[in-house]
């Protein structure tokens, strides 16, 4: 039986989601024999061309060769999967949109004028259809393994739903919120990590985006009553998925 | 086989594989002779420095964590240590032994993946790790404990192997558990035997003669190797703290494009593994010493090939560390020390796996981030890396474009350049089969 191929992609980002493939240290040689790996130049020179079966992308679009290019891995992909908080929400770079770009560009870099980016960067569903979508700055990586489980054996991945909030609870850790020790985004941030922060006694900073229905803003009264100052729930609600659909409107236009 | 003489010759890679990031070669060839060498960063920009200012003076550890998914914990170190020099706060020694036992987990991680992953299927002509797993799958799965042992320990230190939840000023959210620790400890001792056998395997590869006489630049620390904290040093034994690095590492441009390349006093520099060892060889364990000679390393070494061989020997250090951290352990009275905002400027430097990493801010006075600098090690070795391929290249013109091209990638790889890293900053050529 022909095996499928796999292509991993990168765009604008930090490497660490497909990394999150070679962590799999327990199975990476298992999976390499249940695919064809013809794309993944983090981890093999070999290159071959598409059509490629699943296509694993990390990274957001913020130049205008990505635009192109993820195109051009729709076309070739059968299922493409969006990983990552930068494919599937922006990536704390998303922070620059609506904000001057020019004088980002100053910032950084003494002739800016050289530098292309796209004025706005946004995650691979605003270009492109997305079959799946992995959350979380990285992803995790049993969510990864059951993803490409499930569509080796043609099944439909059982993909995380509701709050990192329920997760706290099945988990048994003490409520941050109602004990006041940190704010917390778990009420409105997608589930898949486990509680993770909760459980490590810091309060959930939203890195799997909003929940299914949530909406982020909604915590805001909620952490003001607890005592929190507006800059700092602000800055907590502009981290690294700010360009997930629907939060269109937060981008820009503050000063935090 | 293409010829010597008056052809001129254009060899483009577009796409170095085995890298992190993106990259990419060009190397013109005319009358015989490398005339240009370049290695393209066109890895699109993501504007750290800039997104920084304005936030809150406890953020840029998990912000900056996110440059680089294969070295976060060299960015929270830095960045804790550059935000705690500002508001002068001193973490007590029982924090920074945790830190170093979190940073000893990702130089195994990283060095593991760049040992067998990224750079041994060079040395035995293969594609990638999978194909040298047919070869010889025992070879690789050792690597890959060895891997997930470096993982493990940031896992329980850290929360998650990438970017990990647990590290903020001052020190870490919770202290973990003398259970956490103790299975850390058991894990960890089978791979100190993966790792001098990984020496001991890395010893009898076939190393190509070359050596670079590149400036050296490295950390030193008074008692061990250098890695969580320390002051600079170079081989012409100049020693600088960290408060002094723009007064002696230049960013600059260079005539021929419009990246930034960092340069120690004007010369052309060396950061990472090699300059690590060869400046800091007399503090390695007695173990790691050992299985250093035994591999045939003097207490120098400038060879770009051998870097491999060093990063072994580093990790063999790295579990010792890490294990003599473990035994000792004491745990801190409190998770973390408060770090409370004040206005000032303070500066960070830490030994990331592939070399120094640099942070300044200035914390504006209400207490949020008015500037941010860093500086990663790739930016720095870039300029090392094109002169290597300059002089490497012109020995190698007989090979045909495609033997080539392969043998340059190598001598990339050698440095295992984090082009992510570097290009938060570093400018994108105009040459390149994309640009950002």
């Amino acid at each position: 039986m022909r095996r499928p191929s796999l292509a991993v992609w990168k765009l604008t980002s930090c490497d660490g989601c497909q990394l999150t493939l070679l962590d799999c240290e327990d199975e990476l040689l298992d999976i390499a024999d249940a695919v064809e790996i013809r794309h993944f130049p983090e981890a093999t020179r070999r290159d071959l061309p598409g059509p490629f079966d699943v296509s694993l992308v990390e990274g957001s679009i913020s130049t205008p060769a990505e635009a192109e290019r993820i195109r051009r891995i729709r076309e070739e992909s059968g299922v493409l999967v969006a990983i990552g908080a930068c494919a599937t929400a922006g990536g704390y770079q998303a922070l620059r949109n609506g904000a001057d770009l020019e004088a980002f560009q100053r910032i950084v870099y003494p002739r800016p004028e050289a530098i292309r980016s796209l004025d706005r960067v946004s995650p691979v569903a605003a270009h492109v259809e997305v079959d799946y979508e992995l959350h979380g700055c990285p992803i995790d990586r049993r969510a990864l393994l059951g993803l490409l489980s499930a569509l080796l054996n043609g099944r439909r991945p059982d993909l995380p739903a509701g709050s990192v909030c329920a997760e706290c609870k099945q988990r048994g850790v003490n409520c941050l919120l109602v004990l006041g020790r940190a704010p917390c985004l778990g009420p409105v941030t997608r589930a898949g990590c486990g509680a993770l922060c909760p459980a490590y006694d810091r309060g959930c900073y939203g890195c799997a985006g909003p929940a299914e229905s949530a909406r982020p803003e909604a915590i805001v009264p909620v952490l003001r009553r607890r005592g929190h100052g507006d800059a700092a729930i602000r800055r907590l609600l502009r981290g690294c998925t700010t360009a997930a659909p629907g939060r269109d409107s937060e981008g820009a236009d503050d000063d935090a | 086989m293409t010829h010597r003489g008056p052809v001129d010759r254009l060899i483009t890679a577009g796409e170095i594989s085995r890298v992190e990031g993106e990259g990419a070669l060009r190397l013109r060839v005319a009358d015989g002779r490398v005339t240009e060498a370049e290695l393209h960063l066109y890895e699109p920009p993501r504007y750290f420095e800039a997104l920084l200012v304005g936030r809150g003076h406890a953020e840029p550890p998990d912000i900056t964590a996110r440059i680089c998914g294969i070295c976060p914990v060299a960015y929270q170190m830095s960045s804790c240590q550059a935000i705690e020099d500002a508001c002068g706060v001193q973490v007590p020694e029982e924090i920074w032994a945790l830190r170093r036992l979190l940073y000893c987990g990702e130089w195994i991680e990283s060095h593991a993946l760049h040992i067998y992953l990224l750079h041994a299927p060079d040395f035995l002509g293969l594609p990638d790790a999978v194909e040298l797993a047919r070869a010889d799958r025992a070879l690789v799965e050792r690597g890959l404990a060895l891997k997930q042992a470096g993982n493990e320990v940031m896992e329980v230190v850290g929360g998650r192997a990438i970017h990990p939840v647990n590290v903020r000023l001052g020190g870490f959210h919770r202290l973990p558990s003398a259970e956490e620790l103790a299975r850390l400890e058991r894990l960890l001792r089978p791979a100190l035997d993966r790792a001098l056998q990984t020496v001991e395997w890395a010893s009898r590869l076939d190393f190509p003669d070359y050596e670079c006489d590149h400036a050296l630049l490295a950390m030193s620390a008074p008692d061990g190797y250098p890695m969580e904290r320390g002051h600079l040093v170079t081989d012409s034994l100049q020693e600088f703290p960290a408060s002094a690095w723009n007064d002696f590492v230049e960013s600059r441009q260079v005539p021929h494009s419009t990246a930034l390349q960092a340069f120690l006093q004007g010369r052309r520099y060396l950061s990472g593994p090699l300059a690590r060892y060869s400046l800091n060889q007399a503090k390695l364990s007695p173990l790691a010493r050992q299985a250093a000679r035994a591999a045939g390393l003097g207490s120098r070494c400038v060879n770009p090939f051998q870097s491999m061989l060093v990063r072994a020997v580093e990790v063999v250090y790295a579990i010792e560390e890490a294990l003599r951290i473990l035994e000792t352990y004491r745990p801190p009275r409190r998770p973390y020390t408060d770090v409370p905002a004040r206005a000032g400027e303070g500066h960070g430097v830490t030994e990331a796996p592939r070399g120094i990493l640099y942070h300044r801010y200035r914390i504006d006075r209400d207490g949020r981030i008015g500037q941010a600098q860093i500086v990663a090690p790739t930016a720095q070795n870039q300029a090392a890396i094109e002169e290597d391929l300059r002089r490497l290249a012109g020995g190698w013109l007989d090979l045909d474009d495609a033997a080539l091209t392969a043998e340059c990638e190598r001598a990339i790889r050698n440095y295992d350049p984090c082009i992510s890293c570097a290009a938060h900053f570093l400018d994108v050529r105009r040459t390149g089969p994309e640009h950002g």
